[in-house]
């Protein structure tokens, strides 16, 4: 026994734990990743061109930029917003209280901790890749390639992962499926809107600028087309802190939240 | 010798309701131990402990020299756990459970594959290893969800109501693969309210009621202890059973209703005016006795 007893004291968000997670993900979207990136890519792709189309052909210019290059770029927050917060809040309120996967998991040697960082950065991967799909959509609609858009999934990345664990910690906050509607009518959707994504915040009365500028969704938007378009120094640094941030204390209110509803 | 698991005076609350109320537990190396006790007994809950899953208000717990919850990650790392709701991933096949779960476990990399093929043929799964979870009946799912939690090779299994819900021949498989466990010297805690499994599989039980140990020991003691050698089971219309029930309390008999019988209980052979069948006592009469509690 005094064997077992010495071995080194496991730590905090273990490497093995972390794989672990991932690796259930990765085999379970195995099985569903079809319809997953068709929800993933053609809902803003389908945004993309309704809108391109139809409001397009209103305006020639939005903002100094042609109507394709604003919102070619400013899709990405909505694929951020499809493919990151969406997919963490079903995931994780169906693992808990349905599959019972958390109890699964809990009784091997990872915690709750790992759990949700883990969960959290496959979503954030797959929202780094999905955010290009539309904007190579608008490159085919003509949104000139630029070096810049190679930095586009790692912004999207980055974005997507503070809404994976945001969309964690709405799961955890649930008591019931029903109670996702309050969040996405009520903060989601009209941050989808209020993004500068489908037309600059600028339009917009003072107060919902104001909205604007704490919407994670809008420093995403800004950086996706500063890095297509040019960078713009100290306001991008102040775009990608703010996200940071945004994942930072969405990660430790997820955290918070799931113990409460794991560990009882 | 030291314990497996070893739980001094825990106890848990659930706002007003106290689930656990002091419970002491010793399952010893290389042991069975059953759980045994009605739903609401705390079983489920003592069960949650060991894998801190449930954090207890007062006590001490240890298991495999950890101490909980503190150390829980570590006792994890070397123990198996069967959960009592099926939480396999449905739309996996049989082998993509098991490698989720060699990584989950720490199967170092070099011995996942014989790992994953150890457990497929110990749950006589082989031939199944492609097919979806959701393909499986109820008696294949809970066999690879034994399996599962046997990956890592772990010293300790806690086994949470293996065969509940299942009939009696697949019962009867499991406790075959249960057995195989016990006898490599795997150390084992199943909470069951099964009394007939908790009879044939484990070394001792701990009979609980109202978050308690109320008895501990080797069934066949318990038995001896509290129920006597024999019973005796008298049918007939219930006048006629609420008679003996009356007759059998004068002579300072306990007795227990059994559905369509009444069996009365420490006759020791001295009842011989009653019409009735002698039967072996057994667990379920040790708790009704100690507890005055059906189990099941």
């Amino acid at each position: 026994m005094a064997l077992t007893a010495a071995q080194p004291r496991l730590g905090r968000l273990e490497r093995a734990a972390l794989q672990g997670v991932i690796v259930r993900e990765v085999v379970n979207y195995s099985s569903f990743w079809r319809s997953s990136t068709f929800s993933s890519t053609v809902d803003p792709t389908i945004y993309l061109l309704a809108f391109g189309f139809g409001f397009g052909s209103l305006v020639s210019t939005v903002a100094g930029y042609e109507y394709i290059e604003f919102v070619g770029t400013g899709i990405v927050a909505t694929t951020v917003l499809f493919s990151g917060a969406f997919p963490a809040m079903y995931s994780t309120f169906v693992k808990y209280e349905f599959q019972h996967t958390y109890d699964a998991i809990l009784a091997a040697p990872v915690d709750t901790e790992e759990i949700v960082t883990g969960e959290a950065l496959w979503i954030g991967a797959r929202t780094g890749t999905y955010g290009c799909v539309p904007m190579l959509v608008a490159v085919a609609f003509g949104l000139d390639p630029s070096w810049g858009m190679l930095l586009v999934p790692l912004i999207a990345g980055l974005a997507g992962l503070g809404w994976a664990f945001f969309g964690i910690f709405i799961a955890a906050k649930s008591k019931a499926i029903e109670s996702f509607s309050y969040w996405q009518s009520g903060l989601l959707t009209p941050m989808f809107l209020v993004a500068g994504t489908f037309f600059p915040l600028s339009e917009l009365p003072q107060w919902a600028q104001i909205a604007g500028l704490v919407n994670p969704l809008y420093h995403c938007v800004e950086l996706v087309r500063h890095a297509v378009f040019g960078f713009e120094g100290w306001a991008d640094v102040g775009h990608v802190a703010f996200l940071v941030t945004f994942a930072l204390l969405s990660w430790r209110l997820a955290i918070r939240f799931m113990e409460r509803k794991l560990i009882l | 010798m030291e314990s497996a698991i070893r739980l001094r005076g825990v106890v848990k609350r659930f706002g007003a309701i106290t689930a656990v109320d002091g419970l002491d537990l010793d399952v010893p190396y290389g042991r069975c131990v059953g759980l045994l006790g009605p739903n609401g007994a705390g079983k489920s809950t003592t069960m949650k402990m060991l894998t801190a899953q449930v954090i207890p208000d007062e006590g001490a717990l240890e298991v495999l020299g950890f101490r909980l919850p503190d150390d829980s990650k570590q006792a994890r790392a070397v123990m198996g756990v069967v959960p009592q709701l099926d939480n396999l991933d449905v739309s996996l096949t049989v082998e993509q459970n098991l490698r989720v779960f060699s990584h989950l476990y720490r199967v170092p990399k070099a011995e996942r594959d014989a790992a994953i093929e150890r457990a497929l043929a110990l749950a006589n799964l082989a031939p199944r290893r492609e097919s979806k979870v959701d393909q499986l009946s109820g008696g294949m799912r809970r066999r690879l969800l034994i399996t599962r939690a046997l990956l890592h090779e772990p010293r300790l299994v806690l086994l949470d109501e293996p065969t509940v819900g299942l009939d009696p021949q697949v019962r009867q498989e499991l406790w075959a693969l249960i057995d195989r466990l016990r006898s490599e010297g795997v150390s084992i805690l199943m909470s069951t309210h099964y009394i007939e499994e908790a009879e044939r599989l484990c070394d001792d039980v701990t009979i609980m009621s109202h978050g308690k140990a109320v008895a501990v020991g080797a069934p066949s003691k318990l038995i001896a202890e509290h129920a006597g050698p024999e019973a005796i089971e008298v049918y007939g219309p219930p006048a006629r059973l609420t008679e003996v029930e009356g007759i059998a309390r004068t002579r300072g008999w306990r007795t227990r209703r059994t559905g369509t019988s009444v069996s009365i209980l420490r006759a020791n052979g001295d009842a011989p005016d009653f019409e009735g069948e002698r039967r072996v006592t057994n667990l379920e009469d040790v708790f009704v006795l100690l507890t005055g509690e059906e189990i099941s």
